[in-house]
């Protein structure tokens, strides 16, 4: 399972790279969505995965069973999930933006502001 | 005596208080510029207030910590000022309140419709939490924090080109963010704690088996910040986008952004990090190339701000040699290259910002920085010329000024790790940095005034004026007494370089 799920994340990094090079602002944000999810997935996969055994404590323990799933991961996915979801809906907002100021779909028509 | 830790708490976690409430109450005002206004210096000021008394605070007793929600320090996340956090705040605090006077000394009618206050706070809350955090994941989620205030201010200041801009910074430093994401899981993954110190220890054990894995996690982690400092291969955001919004603006992310970067840097490979070889001669390598990247990029600009812009990144690149250094046998060169980074990131967070700023009153009396179109002006503002000629003077470092003292602490700490090459690029950008700065001065300051000035709607008030020449008085005295803020500096590297984790571990109180 691991071995598949760092695959995927392979593959989302791939496809993302592959938008981001496209030079077209849809592309560039779908890219970008793809890289954060990669970038999510691969924070859960490397925290360890473990099925079934959901971090809970019994009634009279004082701590998870030994072999419980990590809480931690999760936790930081979820977090850095909404993050990416804030930063995405302004990198949208403002390619679109910039999109209608230019009337161009080819990010490289941006060169205002280049050196 | 619980009473007296209550307040010790309390007063580190207020560098994060002041802005969400300064972010807060400035909102409330969203029709009243002149009343956010107030709210803006009121939080400014106390900021610096806070930030003064934490130095204090910290050279009497050492490093102060605070815990979130009390959990001890591997489980919680530690809120931490030693000599280097609070000398950071410092200048934090300094640069909020020029940056805030400025913004709000323009005549600009369109401002008061533009709610920098509570964007320009965000960015506060964002830079002094990565300065006090000692965990991995929070510094991730401070990063975030001052990057979307960032970019908020960009786009609010800079119209068309601001947007522009914007969509440049905002990719290369989402992606940066992506990378340090993916070096923060892989961290966890290997060690099982996120928490500095404790990684110190954890990450210790983990390379004496995988060293690749560390080693491969460290470069990450490099990466992602090279990109968040503007160092070389990453740099394009930079000249693309600090030239673009208000000076006041401009100043505020001259001072802080990529000094959070570089300042992140020296925290990870002194604790995390530090077991992992070989990085040094990477990141020297990429100093060196950094400072002669930025001052070619400047000399082939014609405009004020981009030159400062391109020079920004070859400043970085003087911060990075300490950093190389790192990898000096000798424990007194390892000081002496951490101490004039240090040095270093503090005379830069003042003098670029100041630079910006007078870049601003430039284009408040002339309506353009681009230099064929500017001239006169020593003729008419002599005394904004002297000023502007010692903040450019220092910048190229010539004696006394406090650019002198850093680049001769760069330099000095470069001979005695005999790293020659470091020395020549140091200089010779130092040189090609003179000229730039000449350029500007013969072309803004000393031929004669070419033409009419062009109309502009960014016009400075007086507190503009008189936060520029403070900002620059405040540089020439550290120049004339070095000694203070060296002191402090040598202080915050040697409390740095020390074995960390023993430390923190004596803080440590149970749960």
């Amino acid at each position: 399972m691991t071995l598949l799920l760092a695959l995927l994340v392979g593959l989302l990094f791939t496809l993302g790279i592959y938008l981001l090079l496209q030079r077209t602002p849809a592309q560039l944000i779908i890219g970008l969505m793809l890289l954060g999810n990669g970038a999510n997935l691969a924070v859960f996969v490397s925290g360890g995965l473990t099925r079934g055994q959901p971090p809970l404590i019994a009634a009279e323990a004082l701590e998870p069973a030994a072999d419980a799933a990590d809480p931690l991961p999760q936790a930081l996915v979820l977090t850095a999930i909404v993050i990416g979801f804030a930063v995405i809906a302004l990198a949208a907002t403002l390619v679109w933006r910039t999109q209608v100021d230019h009337a161009d779909n080819d990010l490289d028509a941006m060169q205002r502001t280049d050196t | 005596m619980n009473l007296w830790h209550g307040i010790q708490d309390g007063l580190v976690a207020m560098p994060l208080v002041i802005p969400l409430l300064g972010m807060g109450l400035s909102l409330m005002f969203w029709k009243q510029p002149r009343a956010r206004q107030t709210v803006g210096v009121a939080a400014s000021l106390l900021l610096l207030a806070v930030a003064v008394s934490l130095l204090r605070m910290v050279s009497e007793q050492g490093i102060t910590a605070m815990r979130l929600g009390s959990w001890a320090s591997p489980v919680g996340i530690l809120m931490e000022v030693d000599t280097l956090s609070a000398l950071m705040l410092t200048l934090t605090a300094i640069m909020a309140l020029v940056a805030v006077v400025f913004s709000g000394a323009g005549n600009d009618p369109e401002d008061r419709h533009r709610p920098l206050m509570p964007l320009l706070m965000v960015v506060l809350l964002g830079v002094n939490g990565a300065f006090l955090t000692r965990d991995l994941f929070n510094l991730y989620v401070w990063f975030e924090v001052l990057l979307m205030g960032s970019f908020g201010l960009l786009i609010l200041t800079g119209g068309r080109e601001g947007r522009e801009a914007a969509v440049k910074s905002l990719t290369l430093n989402l992606i940066g963010s992506l990378v340090f994401l993916l070096a923060v899981g892989v961290t966890y993954g290997l060690a099982g704690t996120l928490d500095m110190a404790d990684l110190q220890i954890k990450l210790a054990q983990v390379h004496a088996e995988r060293p690749a894995a560390v080693t491969a996690t460290a470069f990450l982690l490099l990466m992602a910040f090279a990109a968040k400092a503007a160092m070389f291969p990453f740099h394009f955001w930079l000249p693309a986008s600090y030239h673009v919004p208000t000076a006041g603006v401009c100043a505020l992310f001259a001072a802080l952004l990529t000094k959070v970067g570089v300042y992140s840097l020296l925290r990870l490979f002194t604790l995390p990090f530090a077991v992992v070889q070989g990085w040094e001669t990477v990141v020297g390598l990429v100093a060196g190339l950094t400072m002669l990247i930025g001052v070619f990029g400047a000399v082939t600009q014609f405009d004020m701000k981009r030159i400062l812009a391109w020079h920004s990144i070859s400043q970085i690149g003087y911060m990075a040699v300490g950093l190389a250094l790192l990898a000096a046998p000798a424990a007194e060169v390892r000081l002496a290259g951490v101490t004039a980074t240090i040095f270093f990131v503090l005379h830069h967070g003042l003098v670029k910002p100041a630079l910006f700023l007078i870049a601003g009153l430039v284009e408040s009396l002339n309506g353009s920085t681009n230099l064929k179109k500017t001239g006169g002006l020593y003729l008419a503002k002599p005394i904004l010329a002297v000023v502007f000629l010692l903040a450019a003077l220092s910048l190229a470092g010539i004696p006394p000024l406090s650019g002198f003292w850093a680049k001769l602490a760069v330099i000095q700490a470069s001979v005695s790790a005999g790293a020659g090459w470091l020395v020549a690029a140091a200089l010779g950008a130092g040189l090609l940095t003179l000229l730039s700065m000449v350029k500007i001065w013969n072309e803004v300051f000393w031929k004669p005034a070419s033409g009419t000035p062009l109309p502009t709607a960014r016009r400075v008030g007086r507190a503009g004026w008189v936060a520029t020449f403070a900002l620059v008085l405040l540089i020439t005295v550290i120049g004339l007494q070095p000694q203070l803020l060296f002191d402090l500096s040598e202080n915050a590297a040697a409390q740095v370089l020390a074995d960390r984790a023993r430390i923190v571990g004596i803080l440590k109180v149970g749960p």
